[in-house]
């Protein structure tokens, strides 16, 4: 079993909650959460809808894991189609709001139409209702959160919530459950923001329907834990230093961008690492972090809990704001990249501060660092001036500058809502469209194509833009997990990179974290899956899910009138050399891979799925 | 000869007294391999799983890499993010 077998449809426009049977032959060919949920989107929605019209409609969900004793079975997802890329967006996140989705019954989420007026949408098992939201509007996702627990008197309620950059039509807002969690990446909060729809509170008391196969289930469930907690990675490393055990590692092997990847390696990066995070401050004598955290059912807890210094320049003069002096979410490498090694600022406390911000009004730090040091690399070249950054001098390393300018995105003002279009059209915008560093205007995460050559393949062929966490290869090319590759080889990565894909793109449909893959192959997440639920779901089959699951998204790109065109990098990383460090005179190889791909992939030479490979996989 | 080592995340500790955060200027024999230096620090075999010469991997020939003046090594144990 393990699906609750429902659907809750969410008519905003009318203002109705429906429930519907949950369509169980689609289930069995792509699971849950990522895959079902893109299915039901794909199947009900123009390809072409514009991203922020109410024929858009917005999916959360869950996967059949979710909620169960799986190791790290509490993730869901939101899948939309995306405002900043007008791709497919697909984002995933932990906490605890997914466990409560299952909980009160529903599998999943479906929002269609638009809000005449700001609306919450309350859950407590099988009452759903819509309710009036225009007390919550024009607040932070954080204050938003607080409000509605304190309206219901129910410190059990779990939220998840846009914050003020999603009203005022920040590109890249996020969705914020559980105060520190977020669907991150691809403006899906701008989406729900655009339906007038401020928040989703959830109750769930109903259980979670017994698995399938009960025996088979605990003992395949209890296996995998094991394998975690005695994993070096899973079971030490990441809840000791956390993702951001990362920074050196990829800092030392030349894959740090940096400076809006102009350079490769970051000279102080040491200094915004996990291990920096550990050290006693000169200022107050105590670490950056504070503690460690899970998410539901988690037992890996990589997740980071940190404390600024108060006498520290973002929050001295903020000594009424509790958010800010006390222990919150802290920085993981994608956030300490983005805010720190690319924009050129080593202030470990800066960077906490606005990921604070990040998570207080829901927006996404990749992109948003990203788009500021595209603006720092325009201001240095002259193109963005201090008139137009309203005086502030928005030079690298400027950590000041940093916060200001976080500051005025957040709330869409002046300069910041330039950056809160993100890179690709505050670019275009200042004449210098080559400085964006993006992939269907999705911006890059923290691993340079120049310096690993697979990621690169990836980040490229991603079906929503440049992200990390579609293929994160980086386990093979530089981690050796499960084997090592050598990251300057080109050989071999279109393989890579396809079975990467295609098994992620199975675990996101499952409703576990990808992180349990550092420690489980797909032989100790098929059992799982398969005593769960009914059908087969064997190593094979989870494996063809993943790549149909794969096919469709790229499907739907295509209708949305994506081409092989658009599966390219940069100029700089095709181009222009590292310049120094271990990787230098490399560029991306992404020409010598990309025939190769598609061709494994079984699409043509223009990327397009053949009837043959349609067939196949059912689609 | 004089070299680098560098020793991260739960390795520190075994690094020698000093004051930067990783890294240790130390001194070896003129004919010393990768091997050689990880024995010398007592780095546990399972642990020395990201081993890099001057930012290159040394994977599989660790006690044939031989090491120069000037060298960095860098060693992590086993690590992931994301």
């Amino acid at each position: 079993m393990s699906w609750t077998r429902k659907v809750l449809r969410v008519n905003l426009t009318e203002g109705t909650c429906t429930p519907e049977p949950l369509n169980m032959e689609w289930a069995h060919d792509y699971l849950g959460q990522r895959g079902l949920a893109t299915k039901y989107l794909v199947e009900e929605t123009d390809p072409k809808v514009d991203p922020l019209s109410p024929g858009n409609k917005m999916i959360m969900a869950t996967g059949p894991l979710t909620g169960t004793m799986a190791s790290t079975g509490g993730r869901y997802s939101v899948i939309t189609k995306g405002p900043l890329t007008g791709a497919i967006a697909c984002s995933n996140s932990g906490g605890f709001i997914g466990n409560e989705f299952k909980n009160a019954g529903w599998d999943m989420i479906i929002f269609e139409g638009k809000s005449p007026k700001p609306v919450y949408l309350y859950i407590e098992n099988d009452l759903t209702e819509l309710r009036p939201a225009d007390h919550l509007w024009g607040k932070s996702a954080w204050e938003a959160d607080e409000m509605l627990h304190k309206d219901h008197q129910d410190p059990n309620l779990k939220i998840a919530v846009v914050g003020r950059p999603a009203e005022a039509g920040c590109l890249f807002a996020a969705i914020v459950n559980d105060l520190h969690r977020a669907a991150g990446r691809s403006g899906v909060g701008t989406v729900m923001a655009s339906k007038n729809l401020k928040a989703v509170a959830v109750r769930g008391t109903l259980g979670i329907a017994a698995p399938e196969n009960p025996d088979a289930f605990f003992e395949a469930v209890a296996d995998g834990k094991e394998v975690l907690a005695e994993n070096a990675v899973t079971g030490e490393g990441l809840p000791t230093y956390g993702t951001q055990v990362l920074m050196n590692v990829i800092n030392s092997v030349g894959g740090l961008p940096a400076h809006n990847m102009r350079d490769v390696g970051f000279d102080k990066a040491e200094n915004i690492s996990g291990e920096a995070m550990h050290e006693p401050r000169a200022s107050d004598g105590k670490p950056n972090l504070t503690t460690n955290g899970a998410c539901f059912g988690c037992t890996i807890a990589c997740g980071r809990i940190s404390t600024i210094d108060k006498t520290h320049f973002s929050i001295k003069d903020q000594a009424d704001k509790p958010q800010y002096q006390g222990a919150s979410g802290g920085l993981e490498y994608e956030a300490a990249w983005s805010l720190g090694a690319d924009t050129g600022v080593d202030d470990l406390d800066a960077l906490t501060y606005v990921n604070f911000l990040c998570n207080e009004d829901a927006i996404d730090p990749i992109t948003l660092g990203c788009t500021i040091a595209a603006a720092m690399e325009l201001f240095e070249d002259g193109k963005i001036t201090l008139e137009d950054t309203g005086g502030i001098d928005l030079r690298f390393g400027n950590a000041k500058a940093l916060v200001e300018v976080i500051e005025l995105t957040i709330s869409g003002e002046g300069f910041g809502a330039d950056i809160g279009q993100g890179s690709k059209r505050l670019c275009e915008k200042y004449g210098d469209p080559d400085l964006s560093m993006s992939v269907k205007g999705l911006e890059f995460p923290a691993y340079d194509p120049r310096g690993i050559q697979g990621i690169g393949l990836n980040y490229a062929t991603s079906n929503r833009g440049a992200c990390h966490v579609r293929g994160y290869t980086i386990a093979s090319e530089v981690l050796g997990i499960p084997v090592k590759t050598d990251q300057n080889d080109a050989e071999g990565k279109p393989e890579l990179v396809k079975a990467f894909q295609d098994a992620t793109a199975l675990v996101d449909s499952a409703g576990i974290c990808l992180f349990t893959t550092f420690a489980w192959g797909m032989d100790n997440i098929a059992p799982q899956i398969d005593a769960a639920c009914e059908g087969d779901w064997s190593v094979d089959k989870c494996l063809e899910a993943g790549e149909r699951i794969w096919n469709m998204e790229r499907m739907y790109n295509n209708a949305a009138g994506f081409t092989s065109d658009d599966d390219t990098l940069p100029k700089r990383l095709l181009k222009e050399a590292v310049k120094s460090g271990p990787t230098k005179g490399n560029v991306s190889r992404l020409g010598e891979m990309l025939p190769k791909y598609y061709e494994i992939r079984g699409w043509s030479d223009k990327g397009i799925p053949s009837s043959e490979t349609i067939s196949r996989l059912g689609l | 000869m004089k070299m680098y080592l560098e020793l991260y995340a739960s390795l520190m500790h075994l690094l020698p007294p000093g004051k930067a955060r990783f890294k240790r200027e130390i001194t070896v024999a003129s004919d010393a391999v990768v091997q050689d230096v990880i024995d010398e620090y007592k780095v546990p075999m399972e642990l020395a799983h990201i081993v890099l010469v001057n930012g290159k991997f040394v994977c599989d020939d660790r006690d044939k890499h031989l090491l120069k003046e000037d060298d960095v090594l860098s060693i992590w144990p086993p690590v992931a993010g994301g």
